[in-house]
Formats: structure tokens, C-alpha cells, sequence
């Protein structure tokens, strides 16, 4: 079975939120809550890079750790779904997620939490595929469809992409072939600074 | 055309992007690669041609991007600290936690077993004497009551999953949860009320005084039968109970009022606001599995432990033999009162 990822490849994001807004738009996610927001890093100066963030369905979830009512789950392919039926909103998984892809939609005083919502890899939650209730709770489940998210699919430079993590890795591995340059190579950076004689 | 033009113009095709493809065909022309190798590098990647990978090792760090959306802290994209925050949680807190509790019970057991319960030893005396009156014993159970909740609320949140929820199911265990937390919450207020009311009422009492030290050379006599240091109103045993209630339960609000009110409170250590929140709750957690053990001690001595002591709470008056035995000084000091006074008024007679 394929193990589902996502990647962003930074030498081609250039920041145009699609994915962000193709998020909200396909999920009908509410007001406050992004489920994928793109990040900037050295905005406005050379090299600077931006990367689209979401819950990566890390395989060795903390989120998952350390939910006090165990409401997570791991499907077949590896995508990290959660039952808002069970979740308390107890902001654990918030603390824990290395990416800040929880959000809680504020239900009530005090700012206290509603039931946690994240990127579910648009494959829905435990209601029954593409049901009215699952849409309601989780969006939609293009992944039931046999589709693939739809941040990846209308990024317009084809940065971020979203699937079986062979075939995501086999097209950015071809991409750095083609690109031949310092492929990352530990201590480089320091050692032979950008404007010697490389 | 010379052997060396045609070897350029060979390599041209074999590796160069064409740009004139492009414009003549919306399609990829078959011999289209990806991108180009060589000298494209230094002129589209401004980092030049070097490693990055201090650059995306420091994003590990918590490096601040910036971002379009509201929330300008999601520009820090990775925070590792979540995932230490997790394995403390998940490892040492539950397992020393798990010790601490299991071990307090374990050590009352053995306690009981060898010492059983504590009578009087004089026996009962019939004569009752005045010991808290009803706003200190109001505020003790006020406080008593919203800290049994908030323990027992906070020990399913950390335990639970373990404990309870592999017998109740997923389902019932997260109705017990949402509710534990409704608890937990508002209980909370009960508790900063009990808190505080029960320093003011007995701050004076709990003061450190010199008998301490022979109470604490003699284990307050607890291990040995017939033995028992002076004492005024509170023992030491009642006075670090009471510090304790007091210091870590002022620790154990502060942490959770900034875990209530996240965003607004900000008076946690801490550069990002779930930085702060997984600081709190670590430190809340700590504080009340210690206070949980500390109260566990002070419930078993005031019931089964010592014959006759939770009449003083219950109904505001303990037996004389009692307080002869447990807090002599402050007996003496009653009695010598009340003598003064019943001589005063003989005079005034
Ligand atoms: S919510 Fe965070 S920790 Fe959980 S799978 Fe997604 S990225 Fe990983
Ligand atoms: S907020 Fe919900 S999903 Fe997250 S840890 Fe708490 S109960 Fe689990």
C-alpha cells in the first residue's frame, strides 16, 4: 500500500496561496482556521524561500502520542485522521505538533476550545465516505474519490506535492538531478561560501 | 562547421532549456528536461550553488517566516519543542507520577498494617473543645471538595487512556473526558476561592515555631506508641500540609489559569504562546501530582490514621484527651485562657 506525503519543494513555491485558498474553498473550512498556510523565510532579501505548510501525517504522530482521549487514527496510507466525535479540545495535540497544524475553532468563553480541526490529506474522517456528516465535520474526501488532495493539484508551479511517497520523492529527486547543484551536501555552506570559487 | 561547434551545438540540445521550443509549442518538446544543470543553478538559486542545509537545519530551531494569514506565529514553521513536550509527558511524568501515587498508597498500607490506627490513648474524655469554628471548616471543605474534582479530573486526563479508556471504550471515555474537562475548568474557581480563603484563615497557626524541631526529631511521634511532642494549634505534619496546599496550589493556579486562558494571560516563560502552554501544563502537572500525594498522606491521617481527628472538621470540636495528646500547648494555652477569664469574671463578681 502506498504511504501518503506531502512535499514542498522550496526552489519552486513562490508564494501564491493557492493551495491555502483552495484549502478553504474545497473543505469549506470556517473563519480562524487554516489548515495550510505558506510560510516566507527571508522575505524580501536574496534567497529567500517560501514553503506550504500543513499536518505532514508524520509516522510517528505526536499528536497521536499524546491525545489524552486517543481520538487519532492511521489509515493504510499512512494519512493521520482524527474523530471529532471524541475530541475533548483539549489543545494537547497543538502542543505537541512540530508544524502547528492543529486549530480549534473557539466554542465559547473564556477562548476555550472547540474539537480540534486539521488537514485531514482531504481524506475525510470515520463518518462514512463523502457523506453529509463526514463534508460537515472533516470536507471533503477526495481521497475516497480517487483523487488526490487538492492543494497539490492546483499548485500552479507544481511545488507542493501530494501522493504515494515513492512517486513524490522519485519527481523531486529528478528535480534536483536536473538542477545539479550543491544537493545539500553537510558543511558546504561554511566551507565554500557562495562568491568563491564554489 | 568546425568539429567543436557542432560538439556545442550537440551539448546545447542535449541539455539546454530551449526557449524557442517554448514559444512555438504550448507542449514540452519530447527532448525537454526538467530544468537545466550547470550554469542555470547560480543564476535561479541566489543561495548560489552551495549546501543549504545550515538554512534548513535551523528551521528545527523555530526560525520565523512570515505568513499571510492572521495568525503571525504560524510563521514559525517547525517547533521541536512539541515533540519533547510529548516524550516528558507521555515518559517521566506519567511514570514517576504513576510511582509517587502508587507509592504513597503502598507506604499508608504498610503504615496501617503496622500501626493501625491511632486511638486516644487516655482514652476519650467525653468533654469537647472548641477547634475550628465554622468559617475555617467551611473554607476546608470548600477547598476539599474542589480538589478531590480537579484531582480526579486531572488523573483520568493524564491516566485515563491507559486506565480507563481500554474498559469503557473509546466512546463512553470521551463523554467521561468532555465532562472531566467541564469539571476541571470550573472547578478550578472553587479551588483559588478555597485557596485563598483558607490562608487567611489559618496562616497565623502554620507559622514556624521552635516546637517544630522536637516534633520533627520525634516523626511526631507517629512510629512510636505513647510518645507525643508538644504541639500548638497546628503540628509541623499540619503545617507542611499547609504550605504545601499553599505554595504549590498558588503554582498549580497560575499554570492553569494560563492554560485557560491561553492567548489572553501572559505571564508563562516562553517565546512562542504554545511554548508557554506546554510549559504550564508540564509544571501543573508536576505540582499537583505532588500535591495529590501530600493530600492523600492528610486524608489518611485524618480519618483512619488518628482516632478523632475528623470530628474537628465535621462538627467544629474535638475531644479534650484528644487535643491533650495531639497539640498540647495550645490545650494549655485554651485552658489558661479560659481560666484567666473565668477568674476575671469571679472578680468582677
Ligand atoms: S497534526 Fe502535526 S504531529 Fe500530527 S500528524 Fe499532523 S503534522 Fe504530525
Ligand atoms: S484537542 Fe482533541 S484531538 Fe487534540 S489531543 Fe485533545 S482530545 Fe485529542
Amino acid at each position: 500500500m502506498a504511504r501518503m506525503k506531502f512535499l514542498c519543494d522550496a526552489e519552486r513555491c513562490i508564494e501564491c496561496n493557492s493551495c491555502v485558498t483552495a484549502c478553504k474553498n474545497e473543505h469549506e473550512v470556517p473563519w480562524g482556521i487554516n489548515r495550510r498556510r505558506v510560510v516566507t523565510l527571508n522575505d524580501g532579501e536574496p534567497g529567500e524561500r517560501s514553503i506550504s505548510v500543513a499536518c505532514m501525517h508524520c509516522s510517528d504522530a505526536p499528536c497521536m502520542a499524546v491525545c489524552p482521549v486517543d481520538c487519532f487514527y492511521q489509515t493504510s496510507d499512512g494519512i493521520v485522521l482524527h474523530n471529532k466525535d471524541l475530541c475533548i479540545g483539549c489543545g494537547y495535540c497543538f502542543f505537541a505538533c512540530p508544524f502547528g497544524a492543529p486549530q480549534y475553532p473557539q466554542s465559547g468563553n473564556f477562548g476555550s476550545r472547540g474539537k480540534m480541526d486539521k488537514c485531514t490529506f482531504c481524506a475525510g474522517g470515520p463518518e462514512e465516505d463523502n457523506s453529509a456528516a463526514e463534508f460537515k465535520k472533516y470536507g471533503r474526501n477526495r481521497i475516497a474519490e480517487g483523487k488526490l488532495p487538492i492543494c497539490a493539484e492546483m499548485c500552479s508551479t507544481k511545488a507542493l506535492l501530494a501522493g504515494d511517497g515513492d512517486i513524490v520523492s522519485n519527481i523531486y529527486r529528478e528535480r534536483i538531478v536536473g538542477r545539479g547543484f550543491g544537493s545539500g551536501a553537510w558543511g558546504w555552506g561554511r566551507a565554500y561560501p557562495a562568491g568563491t570559487s564554489g | 562547421m568546425s568539429l567543436r561547434k557542432l560538439f556545442v551545438a550537440l551539448f546545447l540540445l542535449a541539455f539546454a532549456f530551449c526557449p524557442l521550443a517554448l514559444a512555438q509549442s504550448v507542449r514540452p518538446p519530447d527532448n525537454a528536461v526538467n530544468q537545466s544543470a550547470g550554469e542555470r543553478a547560480g543564476v535561479s538559486n541566489t543561495l548560489g550553488s552551495n549546501s543549504q542545509s545550515d538554512y534548513w537545519r535551523n528551521l528545527r530551531g523555530g526560525v520565523r517566516g512570515t505568513v499571510s494569514i492572521p495568525d503571525k506565529n504560524a510563521g514559525v514553521m517547525v517547533q521541536s519543542e512539541g515533540w519533547h513536550w510529548m516524550l516528558v509527558r507521555n515518559g517521566p511524568l506519567k511514570k514517576y507520577g504513576g510511582y509517587a501515587l502508587g507509592g504513597v498508597v503502598a507506604l499508608l498500607v504498610i503504615f496501617f498494617l503496622l500501626r493501625g490506627s491511632i486511638k486516644v490513648e487516655s482514652g476519650l474524655s467525653g468533654v469537647k473543645v472548641l477547634r475550628f469554628g465554622a468559617i475555617a471548616r467551611f473554607g476546608h471543605w470548600l477547598n476539599a471538595i474542589a480538589f478531590v474534582a480537579l484531582a480526579l479530573t486531572g488523573l483520568s486526563l493524564l491516566y485515563g487512556k491507559s486506565v480507563l479508556l481500554p474498559i469503557m471504550g473509546p466512546h463512553a471515555f470521551a463523554a467521561l473526558s468532555s465532562g472531566a474537562k467541564f469539571i476541571h475548568n470550573w472547578g478550578a474557581y472553587l479551588f483559588i476561592i478555597g485557596i485563598i480563603w483558607i490562608f487567611l484563615a489559618f496562616v497565623k497557626k502554620n507559622l514556624p515555631a521552635k516546637e517544630d524541631i522536637i516534633w520533627i526529631a520525634k516523626a511526631g511521634g507517629l512510629l512510636t506508641k505513647g510518645v507525643h511532642p508538644p504541639a500548638r494549634f497546628f503540628n509541623f505534619g499540619e503545617k507542611f500540609v499547609f504550605w504545601s496546599v499553599v505554595l504549590c496550589g498558588t503554582g498549580v493556579i497560575i499554570t492553569g489559569l494560563a492554560l485557560l486562558f491561553p492567548f489572553q494571560l501572559d505571564f508563562i516563560p516562553g517565546e512562542l504562546p504554545v511554548h508557554k502552554m506546554q510549559f504550564a501544563s508540564l509544571w501543573h502537572a508536576i505540582l499537583a501530582l505532588y500535591l495529590i500525594v501530600v493530600v492523600i498522606g492528610h486524608i489518611y491521617i485524618g480519618t483512619v490514621g488518628i482516632e478523632g481527628s475528623l470530628d474537628g472538621m465535621k462538627t467544629g470540636y474535638v475531644d479534650r484527651n484528644w487535643a491533650r495528646e495531639h497539640h498540647s500547648l495550645w490545650l494549655e494555652q485554651l485552658e489558661s485562657h479560659s481560666n484567666q477569664k473565668k477568674a476575671a469574671g469571679e472578680l468582677a463578681e
